[in-house]
């Protein structure tokens, strides 16, 4: 089954087998593997793309389901050369621990800071409650985003 | 696989006669789990996040498909302290009211709510129309509940009377992302009268029945009535030892979270 539908603001075409996820047609078919293939089950949050405005876990949705949808995914968030303020926060704070949730914690955060430029500490914690997984070195990142919120825009 | 895309209820309606048993799609967040590890494996798919007569929410008629990330912000106090706790933002962003009623697990958080409330649930079908069932109609098993198979549920109904004063609380193993060991609903009618709904103690949401009737008989609760208050509840659930918890544990859980709820009720 042929779906089309916007990926990182441009018209993508995927043939959709049968029942498999948004992620792995992401990652498989439309050469963008920025986000994580982990639990499977919407758990550690590292395959988390922006859907229609919402932050979702693409492992949880269908990819047969997503037909005019717009998805952003890791690779739309800055550019070739630049990179976006969430990111540069998090490589001046040195906030990755292996890396591999680090796309899903970018996408969450630049969710987070597209509705609420100046988020306090617990907004911030709440929401990247859906990456926070299982291993440490999460202070580094609520410190980059935390210096980020109070920053005057 | 099949899927169909309908955009109106009668649309989804259609679907679901010319296919009954078809797999409904309406977060996810249940289904996709499935799907990943291989337990189900799906041949037609009715996806319904497009039909906006489920979205819809009012104040006695909550749409099968409005998501917890939108009732997060109920003006029905516990509702929206339940769907603070479902799973993720992510989680919250997919999953809907309408699949925790269709899984029917044991689990289910907002299940215990819907018992609390005397919901009923509203279920359609192209060819027989709309019936109501009562919440304790519905749910019949473990993941087993009244839907037939050309049927779509529409919506939660609430009664005319909604108690103000409820609350909500759930045990797990830790404080997110994480399967209820125990869900509890207390809420406290103007009259006095209480009711006490739980959920992961049973193939089903349950009512406290007896410790209902006990605070009907002492709607000012002494410390002696409190406790055995919490006790009766600890005697009427009927949980099972799991991987997540054991019965003994379910038991005490059970009558500590429901007297807590009770107490919030009482001073609010």
């Amino acid at each position: 089954m042929i779906i089309t539908f916007t990926v990182n603001g441009e018209s993508r075409v995927a043939n959709v087998a049968g029942d498999e996820s948004l992620l792995t047609v992401l990652r498989e078919q439309l050469e963008l593997p920025g986000s994580k293939n982990a639990c499977e089950q919407g758990e550690c949050g590292s395959c988390s793309v922006i859907l229609d405005g919402r932050l979702v876990t693409s492992c949880l949705v269908m990819a047969a389901d997503c037909e005019g949808a717009n998805v952003t995914t890791v690779e739309g968030i800055g550019g070739e050369r630049e990179l976006s303020a969430i990111q540069q926060a998090l490589l001046d704070h040195g906030a990755v621990q292996c890396g591999f949730c680090t796309p899903g914690f970018v996408v969450a955060a630049t969710h987070l800071f597209e509705h609420n430029p100046h988020p306090s500490s617990d907004e911030i914690k709440e929401a990247l409650s859906g990456n926070i997984c299982r291993c440490t070195g999460y202070g580094a990142i609520l410190r980059a985003l935390e210096g980020l919120a109070g920053e005057a825009t | 696989l099949e899927i169909t895309r309908p955009t109106t209820l009668n649309g989804a309606l259609d679907a679901r006669a010319a296919n009954p048993g078809a797999d409904m799609l309406a977060g996810g967040t249940d289904l996709m789990v499935e799907v990943n590890f291989g337990h189900r494996n799906p041949e037609q798919v009715i996806a319904l996040r497009r039909v906006e007569e489920l979205a819809d929410i009012e104040t006695r008629r909550i749409g099968a498909a409005v998501t917890w990330a939108r009732l997060e912000r109920s003006e029905h106090q516990a509702l929206a302290q339940l769907a603070r706790t479902v799973g993720s933002p992510q989680i919250r962003a997919l999953g809907t009211i309408g699949g925790n009623i269709g899984t029917a697990s044991p689990a289910g958080d907002g299940l215990p709510w819907l018992a609390a409330m005397n919901a009923e649930i509203e279920v359609a079908s192209r060819d027989r129309g709309t019936r109501r069932v009562p919440w304790n109609e519905f749910f019949t098993g473990v993941k087993r509940n009244a839907l037939e198979p050309d049927e779509v549920i529409v919506a939660a109904i609430l009664p005319d009377y909604v108690p103000v004063n409820q609350h909500f609380a759930k045990i797990g193993q830790r404080s997110a992302m994480v399967i209820s060991t125990v869900a509890a609903v207390v809420a406290r009618d103007e009259d006095g009268r209480v009711r006490v709904a739980l959920g992961s103690v049973a193939p089903t949401p349950l009512r406290a029945t007896r410790a209902e009737e006990l605070i009907a008989e002492n709607p000012e609760p002494s410390e002696r009535v409190l406790e055995e208050f919490a006790r009766t509840v600890s005697e009427e659930v009927r949980p099972i030892t799991d991987h997540r918890s054991t019965e003994a544990y379910r038991r005490h859980a059970a009558g500590v979270l429901a007297r807590r709820l009770l107490e919030r009720c009482l001073v609010s």
